[in-house]
């Protein structure tokens, strides 16, 4: 049944071509309208970027990148990203085990208060480490009489960067832990593997792609996040000042091109995430479909 | 198994923790000569290009005097801002401010010792400034001086007074005008600051904020600016686009300068931040200040370049209100004058 009336819409296809599209001007007109969208707001102002990058030369590029100030800058990026993104996949991996693969009460609440980071503005979320360990903070006095320095300071950044870029992991791996059940889980250990071999060889290969997946996400905004850093950073040149912050600096010194410069390496670094999150996507999905064709 | 897995990621870790705890490491002990010393000056907005000249002059100076290395990091943003950061941990040897009651606020804390504008000369102030107006190429408004603000139709950038030492300045150097223009009537001085604030159409946080809206964003007719501040901007952005004009009246704006006690005593960076200060004074400290724009304490230096800065009848904070504490207390502070007379713009 299904069979004949599919038929005879591919015969009325072939009779009508019309009758299965738009006209083409409607067509055109939608194309046209995406493509000087996408034009307008993307592709011109990173090419703007780069313009008023290069514009004074690539000499003048070249300083600008090689400034020690922005080397520091381009250090510390590297450096938090390098620290809140693995502490993320670790709390990710944790938090969406947990959620996904057993049932208990307040399991609601917990998955809300995950996605707390994405809901308070990031101004809100730099306030929060400052009132926690400012001096005049509730851990701040204990912190200062033990020498320790957490915030306006690389610890602070580290912490901030962690709180910004929390969810993305376990938001990427909740549905997908979820959506995978716990049968395999339960088939392993019955078979007497014990939890860890369950979580090494069954769960973690389960979900490598989303957990690579969560940790490019979280990775840009770890490097481009501006906000939030900015409350706790103290605004230090060259000591504890990001990528972003670096180039709000170079901009209130009327230096642009330097300013465009920075703010070049980090749309680089944005367009490697892409590149790398586009491959991501492809290799998971066609293992996806690798796995359904051999399951079959 | 497990350990060869998480071997990398844990060493990943520890590596980078403890690279992020070397950076934090400064010596908590009485730096020897020899042994490098850092400094940090927190500041306000548009001192950036001054102390990036200053500094480099005063770690030749003391590396010649002392054979120590001395290198000073820089951190700037509305002084009222940059006060709180201090309040709240951010760790100066020594601040820079745009006004003395922003360091009250860190004396207040006990970071700074009671007394410390008395510390060092003239108020603790090696370089002064004073307001003017930054306007369009040509004039077109026809500005010359505080009246012409408060027309209809002029439209005023000034930063928030709440956030920004610049703005506080700005906002009593109004206000001295129209106390002298009306013979100490309050009363009149309250109607004309407020009409002049109906005028501004936004309010940014910090001086290098506000500048940035008048000159690269096109707002506003005109900038009540710094001195210094105006300067650079012409500089900086061409003669072609805007010009100075200097009101009849302004006022004496004294940036002070201190050592944070509680800060030096606990880095043993007392002695080399005093002498950091205290270098502004010099005749070198004071030509890259006037180089810089602001005007000099020396009267030799001060002499020099007389015709760099124009004469302006020039009131005291002291005088016409009767101190910091005073006058932030009556107008702006939170329900004070300030609050009362500007209402943000629906």
């Amino acid at each position: 049944m299904a069979d004949s009336i599919a038929l005879r819409a591919t015969a009325v296809a072939k009779a009508h071509p019309r009758a299965r599209s738009e006209p083409a001007f409607a067509r055109w007109a939608l194309t046209g309208t995406a493509l000087s969208f996408l034009g307008l707001f993307l592709i011109l102002p990173l090419g703007v970027v780069f313009a008023e990058a290069f514009k004074k030369g690539i000499g003048a590029y070249l300083m600008a990148i090689s400034q020690p100030e922005a080397l520091a800058a381009v250090r510390l990026t590297l450096l938090v990203a390098a620290l809140a993104v693995p502490l993320n996949l670790v709390f990710g991996v944790a938090a969406s085990w947990a959620i996904a693969k057993f049932d208990f009460h307040g399991k609601n609440v917990l998955i809300t208060i995950i996605d707390l980071p994405f809901a308070v503005s990031p101004v809100i979320s730099g306030m929060i480490f400052v009132l926690l360990f400012g001096s005049q903070g509730l851990i701040g006095p204990w912190l200062a009489a033990h020498d320790l320095k957490v915030i306006f300071a690389g610890p602070g950044i580290v912490l901030t960067t962690v709180f910004v870029t929390f969810p993305f992991a376990a938001r990427e791996l909740i549905p997908l832990m979820q959506a995978q059940g716990s049968e395999e889980e339960e088939a392993a250990l019955s078979l007497g593997a014990s939890g860890w071999q369950t979580f090494l060889r069954i769960t973690l290969p389960n979900i490598k792609w989303g957990l690579l997946y969560g940790a490019i996400l979280a990775n840009a905004r770890a490097m481009g996040e501006f906000g939030a850093v900015s409350v706790v950073s103290g605004h230090i040149r060259g000591v504890t000042n990001t990528l972003p912050l670096h180039v709000e600096i170079l901009y209130n010194e009327y230096n642009l091109s330097a300013a465009f410069a920075v703010a070049s390496l980090l749309v680089l670094l944005a367009l490697v995430t892409l590149v790398a999150k586009r491959i991501v996507e492809w290799k998971s999905g066609s293992e996806l479909a690798a796995g359904r064709g051999e399951s079959k | 198994m497990i350990a060869k897995r998480l071997a990398p990621l844990a060493a990943t870790v520890i590596l980078a923790l403890a690279l992020v705890g070397c950076g934090e490491t400064t010596g908590p002990l009485e730096a020897g000569a020899s042994r490098p010393v850092t400094l940090l000056n927190v500041s306000y907005d548009p001192t950036r290009e001054l102390y990036k000249e200053f500094n480099v002059a005063f770690a030749k100076y003391w590396k010649e005097k002392t054979g120590q290395t001395v290198t000073i990091n820089q951190s700037h943003g509305g002084s009222g801002t940059q006060a709180r950061s201090v309040v709240e941990g951010l760790e100066a040897d020594v601040v820079t401010l745009a006004l003395g009651y922003d360091v009250d606020e860190i004396r207040e804390k006990g970071l700074v010792a009671a007394g410390w504008q008395s510390r060092l000369a003239s108020n603790s102030s090696p370089y002064v400034s004073t307001i003017v107006f930054l306007v369009r190429k040509g004039n077109p408004k026809g500005i010359k001086d505080w009246e012409d603000l408060v027309k209809i139709g002029v439209s005023v950038i000034t930063p928030n007074p709440k956030t920004s030492g610049g703005a506080r300045w700005n906002y009593l150097a109004a206000w001295g005008y129209a106390l002298k223009r009306w013979g100490n009537d309050e009363a009149k001085a309250k109607d004309f600051v407020a009409s002049l604030y109906r005028n501004v159409p936004v309010l940014d946080s910090g001086a290098r904020g506000a500048t940035t809206t008048f000159v690269e964003r096109g707002i506003g007719d005109v900038f009540i600016s710094w001195e210094n501040e105006a300067f650079l901007a012409l500089n900086e952005l061409g003669k072609d686009k805007v010009e100075i004009v200097v009101p009849s009246i302004s006022i004496l704006a004294e940036p002070p300068v201190t050592v944070v006690d509680k800060v030096v005593d606990k880095r043993g960076t007392k002695a080399v931040a005093q002498a950091y200060l205290e270098y502004l004074y010099t005749e070198e400290g004071q030509q890259i200040a006037a180089k810089n724009y602001y005007r000099p304490r020396l009267a030799s230096v001060a002499a020099k370049y007389a015709d760099k800065f124009p004469t302006v009848n020039l009131l005291t904070i002291d005088e016409a209100f009767g101190g910091w504490q005073k006058a932030q207390k009556a107008h702006f502070a939170d329900g004070g004058v300030f609050d009362q007379i500007y209402q943000p713009k629906r």
